[in-house]
């Protein structure tokens, strides 16, 4: 029964993938980048390039996880003025848009500030499916997890190659939608090599849930992608995608570098398919 | 009134706690091992007292203001951490941090510096203990600060100059935790104040609460009795918590922490966190701070750049919520007025955060009268803010001279 109510939105996207053999695309991109109607149309062009899940980033003033590419498009969403009603318009216009699941990443305080169960309300009337939250850890997290669980939304918490086997439990437990695992020990950005520490911590949060895994920081190529895809339920690309749209190259761009990575994930092998 | 906060997650009441990515829970959880293991050790205690006792020149002397108290009209006590090597409070948590990184076995530090108070101690501790050091400094701040940006260098550690937000204390304590993510086997980030992601909060608490457990036993010796009250200037609080963590059992002392106004709060221009801002999370901790209708964080304005932050340490947030400690604000003119005055009635340059409190204590002795005795933390020396100190009076003959 757990099993089916911690799939939740995300998770059925990414479990329909991976009935079909193969991994599932997370697709990120910052709301209000370049512009807030360019930034619709840029996440637009994930759903037509073919993401199964898209993360819709919640430009903050202090991003501590995240390298400069996305430093810069928050800074830039931030100084064109961009407001918290803007990102919940953005979604409610993917949410229209497509039947792919739309998440927000967002770090804590623009939440916080807005109200957290007023946020949760809004969200949920937008049609948005849930909460990637960077900087919020279940042990922080039970006003959200309450709010979340009362409007029907995702929870996505992180775990990392540094959390013990008794975080990824505890973190995981309070999990629905899908466990972000971060690659790395660093910030968002590309990455030449795909790191030595993803498996490891995706077998042992694998162990521990059955929720869907995925997998982010540093995925940048269909190469990569399908070297995720081969021992992660879904790819997380951001950095990439923030990249194109910062060398101007616009939502043909965009929807170009989402077939290539799309493409990746159904590569053979993919473990997904035994599932 | 308790205190043994925080909680065992870092709680001080509804504030402090731990907003932080994952990847820094394991790491923080070891620090916390670290810091209260080597807390209840006398090796590590012992030799903590020795460096600050034989290397920092602590304790620091509680010295009688006659002539400020004069003008004050009241009797003003000052705890001279301006006396202490690398001239500020700071060095007390800079050499704690360092023998405990030691301790870790890590081989690397990194630190953010706002004034480059904390940046200095740092590199010096790191010199001291034979540490590789990285400093993380806003641009703005390398620019009015250089010479303290010359310290670091010459004492062997980096300076990094940080480009982005607004090029101040916080976007250097967003890019330090940055390196840290990517760094934290071998690396321990020495926080530069009692602020951030538990253990931060109570761990600089307990290397800087010398300052007020100094001044406690030293006011008994010189009055046979406590101040009526204890002032310190805040940014994110070390240097106030530092003196108010022995005085916050004794209520007939009150507590005044002084946040930095800049030029008024009626401009916005300001940092005055407790006083103006509103509960919100920046840099791993629940607190007040400055911050927009969105929850997007303001940038923040003084003359003195250690106050420069938009944030402020939790404990100081419980204090204020709880009504043992008041904060209000002082203005830049305010503050200048005072570094003027403590100049030229005692013949001390202060730092201008410590002025912040000089003129805080100003305000409170006429408040509290002429038999009232008011403990001042003179948290640092001015040597550094002689560049800003000259524009202001225009003490020097140059086109440029003049306010900024």
């Amino acid at each position: 029964m757990s099993e089916v109510i911690a799939l939740g939105k995300a998770g059925a996207a990414i479990r329909t993938a991976n009935d079909a053999g193969r991994g599932a695309l997370v697709a990120y991109l910052p709301a209000g980048y370049p512009s807030y109607d360019g930034g619709i149309d840029a996440i637009k062009a994930l759903v037509d390039g073919g993401a199964d899940v898209l993360e819709i980033g919640f430009p903050y003033s202090d991003p501590v996880m995240d390298g400069v590419t996305v430093q810069r498009a928050s800074e830039a969403a931030l100084a064109a003025g961009l407001r918290t009603r803007d990102v919940l318009s953005t979604v409610e216009k993917l949410a229209s848009y497509s039947d792919v699941p739309v998440l927000v990443m967002t770090y804590w305080n623009p939440i916080e500030r807005y109200g957290v169960d007023r946020f949760a309300a809004d969200l949920a009337g937008a049609g948005g499916a849930g909460l990637i939250t960077p900087d919020l850890i279940p042990d922080e997290g039970a006003e959200w997890i309450a709010s979340a669980d009362k409007h029907d939304l995702d929870k996505v918490f992180l775990v990392s190659p540094s959390s013990t086997d008794e975080r990824i439990r505890m973190t995981t437990a309070a999990c629905r939608g899908f466990v972000y695992a971060t690659a790395v020990m660093g910030v968002t950005g590309t990455r030449e090599k795909p790191s030595d520490l993803a498996a490891p911590l995706v077998a042992r949060t694998k162990a521990a849930t059955g929720v869907p895994v995925g997998v982010g920081l540093g995925v940048s190529n269909a190469d990569q992608a399908a070297g995720v895809a081969a021992f992660a339920d879904a790819v997380i690309v951001g950095s990439a995608f923030v990249k194109v749209v910062e060398a101007g190259e616009g939502p043909a761009g965009v929807r170009r570098l989402t077939e290539s990575l799309a493409e990746g994930v159904r590569r053979e092998p993919s473990t997904a398919a035994s599932r | 009134m308790s205190t043994v906060l925080p909680d065992q997650l870092g709680h001080f009441g509804r504030f402090g706690g731990r907003f932080m990515p994952e990847a820094l829970i394991a790491p923080l959880d070891e620090l916390t091992r670290a810091w209260q293991e080597a807390m209840a050790d006398p090796e590590f205690t012992g030799e903590f007292d020795r460096m600050l006792r034989e290397y920092a020149g602590v304790p620091s002397l509680l010295y009688d203001a006659t002539r400020l108290s004069e003008a004050a009209g009241a009797r003003i006590l000052l705890k001279r951490e301006d006396l202490n090597h690398t001239g500020a409070h700071k060095v007390r948590n800079a050499l704690g941090q360092a023998l405990l990184t030691k301790r870790m076995g890590k081989t690397r530090v990194i630190a953010e510096t706002g004034a480059g108070q904390h940046g200095v101690a740092t590199a010096t501790a790191c010199a001291y203990l034979d540490l590789e050091c990285v400093v993380y400094m806003g641009e703005v701040d390398t620019e009015r600060q250089a010479l303290n940006v010359a310290r670091m260098k010459l004492l062997g550690a980096e300076v990094i100059s940080v480009k982005t937000g607004s090029r101040t204390l916080k976007d250097a304590i967003n890019d330090a935790l940055r390196d840290w993510v990517a760094s934290v086997d071998k690396t321990h980030y020495i926080l530069g104040t009692a602020a951030g992601a538990h253990p931060f909060p109570a761990m600089v608490r307990d290397f800087v609460r010398g300052i007020g457990d100094e001044a406690r036993a030293q006011s008994l010796e010189l009055l046979g009795r406590l101040p009526d009250a204890a002032v310190a200037s805040v940014g994110g609080g070390s240097n106030a918590i530092g003196l108010f963590a022995a005085f916050i059992p004794d209520a007939e002392v009150k507590l005044y922490g002084i946040e930095p106004g800049g030029d008024g709060f009626e401009t916005g221009r300001h940092a005055a966190t407790i006083s103006a801002g509103q509960v919100g999370v920046l840099h791993g901790a629940r607190s007040f701070l400055l911050q927009d209708e969105d929850g997007q964080t303001i940038e923040s304005h003084s003359i003195s750049a250690g106050l420069d932050y938009p944030g402020v340490g939790p404990e100081h947030a419980w204090l204020a919520d709880t009504g043992r400690a008041s904060y209000r604000p002082i203005t830049d003119a305010e503050a200048m007025e005072a570094f003027r005055l403590l100049s030229r009635t005692e013949g001390i340059i202060p730092a201008i955060e410590s002025a912040h409190a000089v003129a805080g204590a100003l305000d409170i002795a006429k408040e509290l009268g002429p038999e009232a005795t008011i403990l001042v933390n003179l948290s640092g020396r001015g040597d550094k803010d002689m560049d800003t100190a000259s524009k202001w009076f225009g003490l020097i003959d140059a086109p440029e001279a003049g306010r900024e």
